[in-house]
């Protein structure tokens, strides 16, 4: 796939086919191509040349083929900040065509312990009750893959920590398809069967988070992230 | 959460190609839009404030000059007609275009986006918002129109019906274009869609005959559907007959301007999707 906006290309040339029932990460710099490539993905976004599939369907021409199927979470985007927290998962729900919607909203908010906050406006939330509603939204549907844009963005420690158990719980009993795009390393070492690492939209890295960190002789993906940023200008190949 | 293969459809999720289906999410965005008018009165009150303000300035005028010439004297209502039925066109097209700018404020259109919601849907949705928001605001000012002026829009009895499709059928179609051209160019281009319906306040006529404007203008006026409403108001306020053939024009004429406008629409979504702007809204 490629995109290019006037000149610049923000993906340029990545091919990959996503593992079903992994979690795959999309690492890189601001400016990697992360962002273009979820919302490729989701057919938000048209390539310039080349196409994104899911489940099989083209998602530049087809994609209300497949789009109940998947979901997506990001905390750059909201749900509507005067409708209550019931309000909002009531008509995402009727958008994805939820059954007994009353019974899934209950057992949703139940899951993420949202349950209080259910008649209160999302406008009125803090920041981690936002994001555990974003992420209600996007598990409402059981989604078979899922979308995730830096999930853990400016929640504290034990929010995070507490949202990614989650995830880590969704994918495994549901077993579901997760794309996470994330500048945090340790949730990536964490969450991800598998890295791929972007810069200037190109693929330059592709592999488990252990194979990565043991090929660069390095302790932890932070390091390795690091070691292939700061890497000298003429290196700025595959790694 | 239902355990299973990779692969397959939750069991939660409903079939989505019926036609229940697709209404199930037009009712899903309708309930969205109604349960933000119902949040807040102030907006509800907004709704109504600047068709009642129009309405008594213009029934107030046409008071004075009922008295003081023979002309306005014999046309009683037709102010208070024209204002009325100019305000339908207005907040029909703003609320169509605002029920769609409010996703973009509250930066929700992504989610909308790449939800099952098809283009179609969220133009239906969006047309029954800027009908039931119509319906809030102008039927209390009605009302008042004929407590204060005595005007009752409905004693036009089928013309009314005619002339308020027709000016629906025109805001849904100008709603459409402006909407579109938000989506393709972000909010940046906001004030099109509040601005655009002005631009059919002098050349629809809505206060004076087509006759007055200059030669070169009036085929202008002529191809916009809302001249052939004001038209026809005139015909029955000052001769007292209703001009089918004025109804049928604007309506063939509206049939084809909805047409454009949902072209238009589906145009500006898909160049929308090319240069990656649905992403970036509302930032």
């Amino acid at each position: 796939m490629r995109k290019v906006y006037r000149d610049v290309a923000a993906v340029d040339g990545i091919d990959f086919t996503l593992a079903a029932g992994a979690v795959t990460a999309l690492l890189g710099g601001n400016g990697a191509g992360k962002t273009t490539t979820i919302s490729m993905l989701m057919g938000l976004v048209i390539p310039t040349s080349g196409e994104a599939r899911v489940f099989g369907a083209n998602m530049a021409r087809e994609r209300h083929r497949v789009l109940h199927r998947m979901n997506f979470e990001s905390p750059y985007v909201d749900v509507p900040m005067r409708l209550t927290v019931r309000q909002n998962l009531e008509v995402y729900g009727r958008l994805y065509g939820v059954r007994d919607l009353k019974d899934a909203v209950a057992a949703t908010a139940d899951d993420l312990r949202l349950s209080e906050f259910l008649d209160r406006p999302y406008g009125k939330l803090s920041a981690g009750q936002k994001t555990r509603v974003s992420l209600a939204k996007a598990l409402l549907n059981e989604p078979e893959l899922l979308l995730l844009d830096e999930p853990t963005a400016s929640l504290d420690p034990d929010t995070a920590d507490w949202v990614r158990a989650k995830l880590e719980h969704y994918c495994r009993t549901r077993r579901a398809t997760i794309v996470l795009a994330s500048h945090n390393m340790a949730e990536v070492e964490r969450l991800a069967d598998r890295v791929i690492m972007l810069e200037k939209g190109r693929v330059i890295a592709d592999e488990t988070p252990a194979d990565l960190i043991g090929r660069f002789g390095r302790s932890t993906l932070e390091e390795v992230f690091l070691a292939i940023a700061r890497r000298p200008r003429d290196e700025e190949t595959v790694v | 959460m239902n355990g299973g293969e990779p692969g397959q459809p939750s069991q939660r999720i409903g079939e989505q190609t019926s036609l229940k289906a697709s209404a199930g999410r037009v009712w899903g965005m309708i309930l969205r839009y109604w349960y933000v008018i119902r949040s807040s009165w102030p907006r509800t009150a907004e709704l109504i404030y600047w068709p009642l303000v129009q309405m008594l300035m213009w029934g107030f005028l046409q008071s004075y000059l009922a008295s003081a010439t023979s002309f306005a004297s014999k046309a009683a209502g037709l102010f208070i007609g024209a204002v009325l039925l100019w305000d339908i066109l207005v907040r029909s097209q703003l609320g169509f275009a605002v029920a769609f700018l409010e996703d973009i404020w509250s930066r929700n259109l992504g989610h909308l986006m790449m939800s099952p919601l098809r283009p179609g849907e969220l133009v239906a949705a969006l047309m029954a918002v800027s009908f039931i928001k119509l319906m809030v605001a102008m039927v209390p000012v009605a009302c008042l129109a004929y407590f204060f002026f005595g005007f009752n829009v409905l004693s036009l009895g089928l013309a009314f019906a005619a002339f308020f499709a027709n000016l629906v059928l025109t805001s849904w179609a100008l709603g459409l274009v402006s909407t579109g051209v938000v989506l393709r160019w972000g909010l940046g281009a906001e004030s099109f869609a509040w601005l655009i319906v002005f631009v059919f306040l002098p050349l629809c006529c809505v206060y004076y005959p087509v006759a007055t404007l200059p030669a070169w203008l009036q085929p202008v006026a002529l191809a916009l559907p809302p001249t052939y409403v004001f038209e026809g108001l005139r015909a029955i306020v000052l001769e007292g007959k209703f001009v089918a053939a004025f109804m049928l024009t604007a309506f063939g004429l509206n049939i084809i301007y909805f047409a454009l406008g949902f072209a238009a629409f589906a145009y500006f979504l898909q160049s929308a999707r090319r240069h990656g702007t649905l992403v970036q809204m509302g930032e």
